[in-house]
């Protein structure tokens, strides 16, 4: 397999990946895998689903190179505007594309899992745009942390399932959504919102997120920038970071994946086996998965997509963490010198450029982030935390 | 006394027409759950399957999901309750139930070597899929661990086949799309499920996952050869039923499936 290839039908990723997910569910994996590869070679889907970005979607988003910050860094800084996408982040290229296939597929519902609420909102929206039936799982902690999210999908007509079991946050609101698809996988998909979970997830998710990468490696070649010399995302689950990958995988450019120090799966974690997968994953010495915490809801997952993993072991991307003190300065500074409020996420891989800008990051570097979402679902915790509320 | 083996003595209730009854048990979740193993073994249980706790369980409902949550708050391990079982002698077969990471992180070997000393014969791993599993079987096989796996509503008949002729001690019919738990009504799905299985060679056939009452077992038990009652006696064990309410549960069961 070539790097960020087609992982064929078992779906790994050098050691990484897999499917391993209770017999129930074996047969609708592979029905997924069967009609994405039948889906992604077919002109007439790839239209729908281009035409539906462009014109609903607001694609293609722009690359907008910031000057007071660069000039503050020493450094060209180029930032790829998922945030101007509509649902504001990258999120709705990956629904629009499941939602087309559950309807290829036949079937009437779609179940999300979310955490901050961004995927929960896209999957709603995607929902409501082809009419398909929404319901989306969170946890019941991020449904009272998040309680405008959960209206907003509420308006778009999605029902939303607050999760009661186990630590009633993300990884138990996927959980949840695994148990509700194998009861009614019949008329349902599971549409997942990250590079994570059984083969095809990890492998279809990053394919309806590389029109990130595409579009920034043409965009920087017309704007004469050529190839960074860093490509930079956060990773919760690794969506964002490998949509943006997919694009310079195979250019000179370093590519830099930041997590959450304190869910930072690659760094601190160990192999092991969880939601479908392979993969890094924060874990206790007797395998019993642990809490992921950080500032931002969207990372707080224990585990890391099974690709990034494999990037990660055989050396083609970097993964480093940022804390939640000098994530809060990140986005500040991006907001009085740029104009734009990152998402807590994205606000992850702006710390570490401002960190290691001069350091890790030679001055005069031209460095490329995924900015992966805008901030306006932060600001009300944003507010709490500065005035030391928090 | 060298630990009963669930292929051989399956093998011989089926081949003797003695219906297979198969209670479960959480480890740990109870003080007192290797007296409730002894106890069920004595009351007429063929094999007992023994859950060891895992972080985060997708097929299992919301009485195994507590269960698991009340073994693992108590400290319980992988370890801790191998080395229990393995300081009781119990009269019948022993089937560990667990998710993968928690083999995975001990190490197939290493696992499968506490099992075998605990005195285990079987292993249900429900996340380890027919193209996941071979590296898990193979020192299965050569240690003497039967590997059990699941055919579900929704297995192909070819892939029941294939499932069938890996599974080892007895093959798991999934009664019903769904997670574990109790049910009112068990629909025929199970009937449908069994009869698919009956067109493959296969070792004899139990249904689980939802089946709850002497009488759904009785009716389970008219088309396969045994029955996996978990929730149902779970509940009873988180309310406090104890050994002797576990035993007089098992006696119902038993008495319903040999009418
Ligand atoms: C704006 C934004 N960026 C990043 C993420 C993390 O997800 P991923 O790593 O899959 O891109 C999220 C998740 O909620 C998000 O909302």
């Amino acid at each position: 397999m070539s790097i960020m290839g087609d992982p064929g039908t078992t779906g790994r990723f050098g050691t990484f990946g897999g499917r391993f997910v209770p017999e129930p569910l074996m047969p609708a994996c592979q029905e997924l895998e069967q009609a994405f590869r039948e889906a992604w070679s077919d002109p007439a889907f790839i239209e729908e689903y281009r035409g539906i970005l462009r014109t609903f979607g607001g694609r293609p988003t722009p690359v907008t190179k910031c000057h007071r910050l660069s000039e503050h860094l020493g450094i060209t800084l180029l930032l790829k505007r998922e945030d101007l996408a509509h649902t504001g982040s990258h999120k709705l290229n990956n629904v629009i594309g499941q939602a087309l296939l559950t309807k290829r597929m036949g079937k009437t519902k779609m179940i999300a899992e979310t955490g901050a609420g961004q995927h929960g909102v896209a999957s709603a929206t995607a929902a409501a745009l082809l009419g398909l039936e929404c319901t989306v799982y969170m946890g019941e902690v991020d449904t009272q942390r998040q309680q405008l999210n959960v209206f907003r999908m509420e308006l778009l007509g999605a029902t939303v399932h607050a999760v009661t079991t186990g630590s009633r946050t993300l990884k138990d609101a996927v959980n949840e959504a695994m148990r509700t698809w194998v009861a009614e996988v019949e008329d349902t998909h599971y549409c997942l919102g990250s590079v994570m979970g059984p083969h095809p997830f990890p492998w279809m998710v990053r394919e309806f997120q590389r029109v990130i990468g595409d579009e920034a490696r043409q965009q920087l070649l017309d704007d004469e920038h050529g190839v960074p010399d860093f490509v930079v995302a956060c990773v919760g689950g690794g969506s964002n970071a490998a949509g943006i990958f997919a694009g310079f995988v195979d250019t000179d450019a370093s590519l830099i994946g930041v997590e959450a120090a304190g869910g930072a799966a690659v760094t601190t974690g160990s192999p092991g086996v969880l939601h479908g997968m392979r993969s890094q994953l924060i874990q206790d010495d007797q395998g019993q998965i642990t809490e992921a915490h950080s500032i931002s809801a969207g990372l707080d997952y224990p585990g890391i997509g099974p690709e990034h993993a494999h990037l990660d072991e055989i050396g083609r991307a970097r993964y480093v963490s940022a804390g939640d003190e000098e994530v809060l300065e990140a986005l500040q500074m991006l907001a009085r010198l740029e104009g734009i409020i990152p998402a807590l996420e994205t606000a992850h891989g702006l710390a570490w450029i401002i960190r290691e800008a001069g350091g890790e990051i030679p001055h005069g570097s031209t460095v490329l982030l995924n900015l992966s979402g805008r901030g306006d679902k932060d600001v009300a915790q944003v507010r709490a935390i500065l005035r030391g509320e928090g | 006394m060298a630990a009963p083996d669930l292929t051989l003595s399956f093998a011989e209730h089926a081949a003797a027409g003695r219906k297979l009854l198969v209670p479960y048990v959480m480890a740990g979740a109870e003080p007192d759950w290797i007296d409730t193993i002894e106890a069920l073994s004595l009351a007429g249980a063929d094999a007992i399957e023994v859950g060891l706790p895992f972080s985060d369980p997708i097929i299992d409902g919301p009485t195994i999901q507590a269960a698991g949550i009340r073994s693992l708050e108590a400290g319980t391990t992988a370890v801790s309750a191998l080395a229990e079982l393995a300081r009781r002698d119990i009269a019948v077969p022993l089937v560990v139930m667990t998710y993968y990471n928690v083999i995975a992180h001990l190490g197939h070997e290493r696992f499968a070597g506490l099992a075998i000393d605990a005195g285990v014969s079987g292993a249900i791993v429900p996340d380890l899929s027919l193209e996941e599993i071979d590296g898990w079987a193979r020192v299965c096989d050569d240690i003497g661990i039967a590997t059990v796996l699941l055919v579900a509503p929704s297995t192909s008949p070819e892939r029941t086949a294939h499932v069938c002729s890996r599974s080892r001690g007895f093959v798991y019919a999934v009664a019903r799309m769904g997670v574990t738990g109790e049910r009112s009504e068990l629909g025929d799905e199970a009937a449908v499920v069994v009869e698919k299985i009956r067109h493959t060679t296969s070792p004899p056939v139990c249904v689980g996952i939802g089946v709850s009452t002497p009488d759904q077992a009785r009716r389970v038990t008219e088309v396969a050869d045994g029955v996996v009652v978990g929730s149902a006696l779970v509940r009873r064990l988180s309310e406090g039923c104890g050994p002797d309410g576990a035993a007089a549960f098992i006696g119902e069961l038993r008495a319903a499936i040999d009418a």
